[in-house]
């Protein structure tokens, strides 16, 4: 057999090529679930709690049964049986208390925005209109908020059954585990102790593409499409919590228009809507509007942090300890109470603490739950200590880069297992510091901020760090096991030849956004050399993709990923068997290199091609080869990736009105080996844009009567690129010894590392007038009053938003308030 | 986001437009670029049985000089208002507050009249054509009338207008050679102001001959800062005749607490912007 020459391809690893999806996403010539028409279907509408907590006293929905092209009206009390509760895979303790969380309640409404009510109609404006028809009546219940008095013995409580409001305490203490020494002794015998308490905002996920579920019961299986990022963990819960059997049950995420944990869920109207298609033997579509993802969709961090923290006077830090209060809002949903012990681990981050102990107490209140939003419990972490870093230093009259440099890990000290039992593999601490100092132009900033604070400028300078490292590429199975996560972390792909050479890719993650169909094919024309416009990835489908914990945590290339290199090493195994054969040479003499097999010393050779074509007519194989040149890999990871970076952030703040305004933004990412430089730079932009939201703009705010008031973007601030600076980023690459592509995630780095560098830098522009905190998001209110000491400590976040115009937005999804008590 | 159902008529010329609406009584509601009512619509904070949408009527658009006065078309798009070169020449205030209306997408369907008969005190351009005293044309069964602006905003999106009128044109005194800006202060780019401040000066000799300044969210309607206009007369527009002058700033006003701002630092931003603003056109 004479080989089909193959041109040789440019290595694809560390290539910028576009991505192969855009044509289709940038257009919307694409399948979106709301794009979906399935002969037969109707539209599901959801009505709405208007109250926080209250009890439903009687229901009325006879008038909206008579509306035109209505075919349904299903209230809490009629699935009350057949709907379950919704799944938490995450019992962080083994006395944590849970409440029954019903897809739509039932007797009781514990936050404003949950379901109690649908509709199905031949259309979406018929199912709205319907809606209005239906009359529900409220006995109001005490209202629980905030978290800090939530949490003690005399609130009242959200949950009445529960007797508490603490959902659990889940804590880790490095003398006990062995990691570390005593925090108490370390406090009592430091040179210098600071206590600080830090107050996460809550912030609302804010994906572009609303959450949209679309449920056809008309098959042999049922399948359902949903805007998720979870195809894999929604079809196996579906299957837990309905008791529908999961071979009968199909999902598919078709494209999927951003998530950031907002969409790592099994959403209440997922359930919904599969029943609603269930009982009506038709397929169902349900959409929603951008008011309804404000307050049903899932809310991200919510916390109030204290830390203390013992050092020398010299700057070395001694021990750390954290309490922690998180709110989970009213319910637990997939993951939620897990979020917080994510941050667990990190709030050592880069450095050398010598004894750490940590303390966070679940409370529930009467909100929208909290779960995943980009960074899940490390954004947190990294902000709390990378403030208290600042604070340190500014009582020590140090430098804060100094600060950093004498308690961080040096490079040669790698593997390095911190107090909290992690096993740092690699990184470089030193270098991404010297290169991003270099290019902010530190010590010149330094000297303007000196002479704008001596001549009292009305506009003075601030410069913030943040040296941040996270976990991420979730996650080994038997940590996860250890933390009581009812999942494991690896991941599938399978790699196929087909007859005539192109190559089929298979992945059990899951993107809505990623580049994943770039990536992929970068990966495997790589490893198989193959074009890599020859190259298909198969993603989102549990019918074509049967085996996967798709994405979230910045899993997806450090797991997922390495499954494909897995899969296709196996393919280029078993393909050099055939060649051999073929070639009638040994396996040993075969050299493979560009997508060929050639006999090492002769000009013989045969292409991996050819292979697949020899293999998929199976003429002739070796003696036990089965047909087709194809193999499948599961790849459990032996650690977590830990990019690291250092971002400086100089901002400016008009200490007339407040405002601030970014002037330079730097930051040097190492996430180990690239893929693709464009795609990883895209990733680092949008996370900053998302941790200096958290800093400067976002804020989710509830009213005394626990009416969420930031329920439109109007009001809840995204920022868009007008707001944001331009981004000087650089990388080192320092590669990850827990894989072999050298990876590390990316996903999440720019949230995580940003926000802290924001705050930093404000304070540090007020730090001369005595400031020493803002709370975020630091509006120019919040740093007037600051600055001005007037009401001292009175801003707890009822200013944050921008408004619609003057009009009064809260109501802007529908809820059932007509006839209520109020 | 789905409006409760309504009726949608789009009458080609304003007599047209006026009969319809006078049918109609309270419950309809006039269409103009649809940048505010249409999310009014689909929240369904309004469900008026008929939406009369005016913005296709020709004889309400564009800009023109009738002698002393410049007149501008209320179905004018703030982007053609923007880039006019009367109003650039004769209404330089006008274009700057324009300026920073929302985004692009907005001000090429948004209209100068559309925004000055929704009155939001947080819009931008009541506060300018407030301060200068522009004359509102409106047009109802019975005829047309003159409103003056300051008396063509009433209440928090209420104005002199009847449920049966339409406005047609805004006519403005030429303030040709007058120095202008408008100081907009907001958390991001498209948000709403969380104050303004409107302020054209004449300056002669080196001093202040006349000044107009008005005031953007400060209470339910613009506000006219004449304590500020005053100060400032026979002055020389810079720094300390300034500060004083600002200093007036919220002689007047009622600020309201809303999310985005409580009223003492609202009291607070009027007097620094005022003074920003002054410094800013006296520069120009």
């Amino acid at each position: 057999m004479t080989a089909t020459p193959v041109s040789p391809t440019e290595s694809e690893l560390g290539r910028s090529r576009k991505r192969k999806e855009d044509a289709r996403l940038v257009t919307g010539r694409t399948r979106w679930t709301d794009n979906m028409t399935v002969p037969g279907m109707l539209h599901m509408a959801v009505l709405r709690s208007p109250v926080a907590h209250a009890r439903i006293t009687s229901v009325d929905t006879s008038e909206a049964r008579r509306m035109p092209g209505v075919q349904a009206v299903v209230t809490g009390s009629d699935i009350a049986q057949r709907q379950g509760s919704l799944p938490c895979a995450w019992p962080v303790t083994a006395d944590m208390k849970a409440p029954p969380a019903p897809a739509m309640a039932v007797d009781t409404v514990n936050f404003a925005g949950e379901a109690v009510a649908m509709v199905a109609a031949r259309s979406a404006a018929e199912a709205r209109d319907a809606l209005d028809a239906i009359d529900i009546d409220y006995e109001d219940l005490d209202v629980v908020l905030d978290i800090e008095s939530a949490a003690r013995d005399d609130s009242p409580l959200v949950h009445q059954d529960l007797g508490t409001n603490r959902n659990a305490t889940w804590t880790f203490d490095s003398a006990e585990a062995g990691t570390g020494g005593d925090v108490d002794a370390a406090l009592r015998e430091a040179d210098i102790r600071l206590d600080r308490t830090f107050r996460q905002q809550r912030l609302i996920p804010a994906f572009m593409e609303p959450r949209s579920v679309l449920a056809d019961p008309t098959g042999e299986q049922y399948t359902m499409y949903s805007a998720t990022q979870v195809p894999h963990i929604l079809r196996t819960m579906l299957a837990m919590t309905l008791g529908t059997p999961e071979q009968k049950i199909r999902v598919i995420a078709p494209d999927v228009g951003g998530g950031f944990g907002g969409k790592l869920q099994v959403t209440p109207e997922e359930i919904l809507a599969f029943l609603l298609a269930e009982q009506l033997g038709r397929p169902v579509k349900w959409t929603e509007s951008r008011s309804e993802t404000m307050v049903a969709g899932h809310h991200g961090r919510d916390q109030v942090q204290r830390l203390s923290l013992a050092a020398r006077s010299d700057g070395t830090v001694t021990g750390l300890d954290v309490k922690l209060l998180a709110d989970m809002g009213a319910y637990l949903r997939l993951v939620t109470p897990g979020i917080p012990i994510l941050g667990a681990l990190m709030f050592n981050a880069i450095y050398k603490f010598p004894a750490y102990r940590f303390s966070c107490t679940n409370v529930f209140t009467n909100k929208t739950p909290t779960d995943a939003y980009r960074g899940a419990g490390r954004p947190e972490a990294t902000f709390a200590i990378e403030r208290m870093m600042d604070e340190l230093a500014a009582e020590l009259d140090m430098d804060p880069m100094e600060i950093r440099r004498r308690n961080w890990i040096g490079h040669d000290e790698f593997p390095y297992t911190t107090v909290a039992g992690l096993t740092y593999d690699s990184g470089n601490y030193e270098v991404a510091t010297d290169r991003a100092m270099e290019m902010f132009g530190y010590q010149q900033l330094r000297d303007e901020q000196l002479r704008r604070r001596q001549s009292d400028d009305t506009v003075q300078l601030g410069i913030g760090i943040s040296t941040f490292t996270e976990m991420c590429g979730l996650a080994p199975s038997r940590v996860l096991g250890s933390l009581s996560y009812g999942a494991g972390g690896w991941e599938n792909s399978q790699v196929r030849v087909l007859p005539t050479g192109k190559v089929e890719v298979v992945t059990g993650t899951s993107p809505h956004g990623q580049s994943h169909v770039t990536s992929w094919s970068q990966i495997v024309a790589d490893r198989l050399g193959v074009p890599f416009d020859d190259v298909e990835v198969l993603h989102g489908d549990t019918q074509s993709s049967p085996r996967g914990l798709d994405t979230y945590g910045s899993r997806s290339l450090t797991v997922g990923g390495i499954a494909a290199v897995h899969a296709a090493d196996k393919v280029i195994d078993k393909a050099r068997r055939i060649a051999a054969h073929l070639l009638e040479c040994s396996e040993d003499d075969l050299d493979f290199s560009d997508g060929r097999f050639a006999v090492r010393g002769t000009d013989k050779g045969v292409a991996i091609t050819d292979v697949a074509l020899a293999a998929f007519t199976a003429h002739d194989l070796p003696e036990g080869v089965e047909p087709n040149l194809d193999a499948e890999a599961n790849f459990d990871p032996e650690n977590f990736s830990f990019p690291h970076g250092t971002h400086l952030c100089a901002v400016e703040v008009d200490t007339g009105t407040g405002g601030v305004r970014i002037r330079s933004y730097v930051c040097v990412d190492d996430v180990g080996s690239v893929v693709n430089p464009m795609i990883v730079e895209g990733q680092v932009h949008g996370g900053l844009a998302q941790g200096i939201a958290q800093a400067l703009y976002e804020e989710a705010v509830y009213d005394d009567d626990g009416t969420l008031t930031t329920a439109t973007l109007a009001d809840y601030l995204v920022p868009s690129a007008v707001d944001l600076p331009e981004f000087h980023t650089d990388r080192t690459e320092t590669d990850a010894t827990s894989n072999p592509l050298g990876v590390k995630g990316v996903g999440e780095a720019g949230t995580i590392a940003s926000t802290p560098a924001v705050v930093n830098a404000v304070v540090d522009a007020l730090r001369h007038y005595g400031v020493n905190d803002v709370q975020m998001p630091c509006s120019p209110q919040r740093v007037w009053r600051a600055l001005a000491g007037v009401r001292a400590g009175s801003s707890t976040g009822s200013e944050s938003g921008g408004g619609l115009g003057s009009i009064d937005s809260g109501g802007g999804f529908a809820t059932g308030a007509s006839g209520g008590a109020r | 986001m789905i409006p409760a159902e309504f009726e949608y008529v789009a009458p080609s010329t304003v007599e047209e437009a006026v009969r319809t609406l006078d049918r109609a009584g309270d419950d309809a509601k006039v269409l103009a670029g649809g940048q505010s009512l249409l999310p009014v619509l689909r929240m369904r904070m309004a469900d008026p049985g008929l939406v009369v949408d005016i913005g296709g009527i020709p004889e309400t658009k564009g800009v023109r000089e009738d002698g002393d006065a410049l007149v501008i078309g209320a179905m004018t798009s703030h982007h053609e208002v923007m880039r006019s070169d009367l109003v650039r020449q004769h209404a330089e205030l006008v274009a700057l507050a324009t300026r920073t209306v929302a985004d692009p997408q907005v001000r090429h369907r948004g209209t100068f009249g559309g925004s000055l008969a929704h009155a939001d005190p947080a819009g931008d351009l009541p506060a300018p054509v407030l301060a200068m005293d522009a004359e509102m044309v409106v047009v109802g069964p019975s005829g047309r009338r003159t409103v003056p602006a300051a008396e063509f905003f009433v209440d928090y999106f209420t104005t002199a207008l009847q449920a049966n009128e339409v406005l047609v044109e805004v006519r403005l005194p030429k303030y040709t050679g007058w120095r202008a800006h408008y100081e907009k202060f907001n958390r991001v780019a498209q948000a709403w102001s969380i104050v303004g401040v409107a302020a054209t000066l004449l300056v002669r000799d080196g001093t202040v001959a006349q000044a107009r300044v008005g005031l953007t969210n400060m209470g339910a309607t613009p506000v006219r800062a004449r304590g500020v206009e005053q100060a400032l007369l026979g002055s020389p527009p810079s720094g300390e005749a300034i500060r004083q002058a600002a200093a007036h700033a919220t002689e007047g006003t009622q600020a309201g607490s809303d999310a985005s701002a409580e009223a003492d630092y609202r009291e607070h931003l009027a007097e620094v912007l005022t003074g920003r603003a002054l410094a800013t056109a006296a520069g120009g």
